[in-house]
């Protein structure tokens, strides 16, 4: 780890090329400061993981990233425009938590879900017409889930919803695609599936973000990692970072006892 | 033409229950499936307000009624966005005040103790020419603003942070959601009267949500599931002199058991 990649101010000229920009960004809840001075920038291609333990900003940095919360300080932009102006949205897919997501009784095909995604596109007051439908169904068959596109979307494993979810952010083709932990509760065969699919994406030229607690298949599969607890510990390579010993620093900044491994199925928890 | 379409306040009453029937369960299906299922039973007190200010003061009291209900739409909807109260409890404050309120009026006026009866209970003689024609002017402004912003509105309920992201007005369409429901209460009230409206616009919605295979299928099945109840329940009412709104429920309550049925026979 070098210098300047320690001191995250220093390293990270914003480029009007980043496909997301993050200037300085400090998050306070109440008398909480969540993140502190985060400067990350993502540039095209890139496939950034964000890592950190339970607790460390993940979240609310991706809901800042996204323009869903307005930080304390700094500025965000999006395909260099300020977040507050941003209104290209369909550049932008984002697939949430699975678990907090939906209802699970929720009456609606996996169809209804996908084809929701482009309602902004369609526009207000017009009925979806035959490039949503296409464009539904073409992200079905990325997903490989064209064939349960009648059932309805609680009957899904859990692997499967998830897949429905990505095919939803997917139809816009968006340049930047967003995941919020998105193999919580996913078994391990369809995290495989699951990893391929973004390996496919990422090849196609789709900028991704990962956020994850799962700091091993992360580490493995992302071009770009960064670190966060409450602030920035590093954003480079991964393999640098597993040198460098970025991740124990993490992980003991404010001794953070990472008891999720239930999730991993002892796979992932190596390096933490 | 049988009896009971040969007379005048017959054919309005069913008229005006099928506009009814029609936009009740609509509204109920986004109602349930986002967990505002008594935001109707609360509209329907504050509109009950309404009526009873409107016959105090001998102005018609269904304008009044309107007038109320969609400002308490307003009201609830401001305070339950403002995260300073849990949303159920901002019904609750609505709901008894509303009743509180019209508790007091009917204290004050005791003259009109009959004319309130069916707004309380719903009444297919009730149906005056004037009223038919706001329930159904009224009624096809709402269907339409529905048919409007559908998937607007299926993508707020199924998931409404993502709604957000897309960059679609999520709050101004869920005020215009609590406005619409405001609508469908006060003119659902004419005929099931105040205190079972809510029961129109739910059991008839979680009956469909049971069954169907889609979100389109849910809002048919609703409406075809409402359609029955109430078409049977005035008819009922007619013959046997039943309370309308009671029977039309009743009707309503029984599908919704058949559902059950239907659903372990899968």
């Amino acid at each position: 780890m070098t210098i300047s990649e320690i001191s995250p101010t220093a390293s990270t000229a914003v480029k009007p090329t980043s496909v997301a920009a993050l200037e300085r960004i400090t998050f306070d809840y109440g008398a909480e400061r969540v993140l502190e001075d985060v400067t990350l920038s993502i540039e095209p291609g890139d496939f950034l993981g964000i890592i950190g333990p339970n607790g460390s900003g993940k979240t609310t940095l991706l809901s800042v990233l996204l323009g869903l919360r307005r930080p304390t300080q700094g500025g965000v932009r999006l395909f260099g425009t300020d977040v507050a102006a941003f209104r290209e949205s369909h550049r932008i897919g984002y697939v949430p938590q699975k678990a907090t997501a939906f209802e699970p009784r929720f009456p609606a095909s996996v169809f209804e879900v996908v084809i929701s995604g482009r309602v902004r596109r369609a526009g207000l007051g017009r009925r979806f017409g035959p490039a949503d439908r296409a464009a539904t169904l073409d992200a079905l068959h990325t997903v490989g889930m064209q064939d349960v596109r009648n059932r309805l979307i609680g009957e899904l494993s859990g692997g499967q919803q998830q897949r429905v979810f990505i095919a939803r952010a997917l139809v816009t083709h968006p340049d930047l695609l967003v995941l919020d932990e998105p193999t919580v509760g996913v078994d391990i065969e369809a995290q495989d599936r699951f990893y391929a699919l973004l390996r496919a994406l990422s090849l196609q030229g789709t900028t991704l973000v990962l956020v994850s607690h799962d700091i091993g298949v992360v580490a493995r599969e992302v071009t770009r990692l960064a670190c966060l607890n409450r602030r920035l510990f590093f954003h480079g390579e991964p393999g640098e970072a597993l040198r460098s010993g970025a991740l124990d620093n993490l992980y003991r900044a404010n001794s953070v006892v990472v008891t999720h491994d239930h999730h991993h199925h002892g796979r992932s928890s190596r390096y933490a | 033409m049988p009896e009971i379409l040969q007379y005048g306040f017959m054919q309005r009453a069913l008229l005006g229950g099928l506009m009814i029937g029609t936009i009740a369960p609509v509204m109920g299906v986004f109602l349930v499936l986002r967990r505002l299922s008594l935001i109707a039973d609360a509209l329907s007190h504050v509109a009950l307000a309404g009526i009873a200010l409107g016959l105090v003061a001998g102005v018609y009291p269904f304008a009044i009624a309107l007038l109320v209900c969609v400002s308490g739409a307003i009201g609830i909807e401001r305070l339950r966005t403002s995260g300073h109260l849990q949303g159920d409890a901002v019904l609750a404050v609505f709901l008894s005040g509303g009743f509180a309120v019209a508790v007091v009026l009917i204290s004050v006026g005791r003259g009109f103790n009959v004319d309130l009866f069916s707004y309380l209970f719903g009444a297919i003689t009730a149906v005056q020419p004037s009223d038919l024609w706001l329930i159904l002017g009224m009624g096809l402004c709402v269907l339409s603003a529905i048919v409007l912003l559908y998937k607007e509105l299926f993508a707020i309920t199924f998931d409404e942070e993502c709604a957000r992201l897309q960059g679609i007005p999520v709050d101004r369409i869920n005020l215009l959601l609590t406005i619409l429901t405001s609508l469908a209460v006060v003119i659902a009230m004419r005929i099931t009267g105040v205190l079972l409206t809510s029961a129109l616009m739910v059991i008839p919605a979680v009956t469909a949500v049971r069954l169907a295979r889609s979100f389109r299928a849910t809002l048919l099945l609703a409406v075809a599931a409402s359609l029955a109840a109430v078409v049977s329940g005035m008819v009922a009412a007619y013959y046997f002199d039943l309370a309308t709104g009671g029977a039309i429920v009743l009707f309503a309550i029984v599908l919704f058991a058949a559902s059950f049925l239907l659903r372990r026979a899968r």
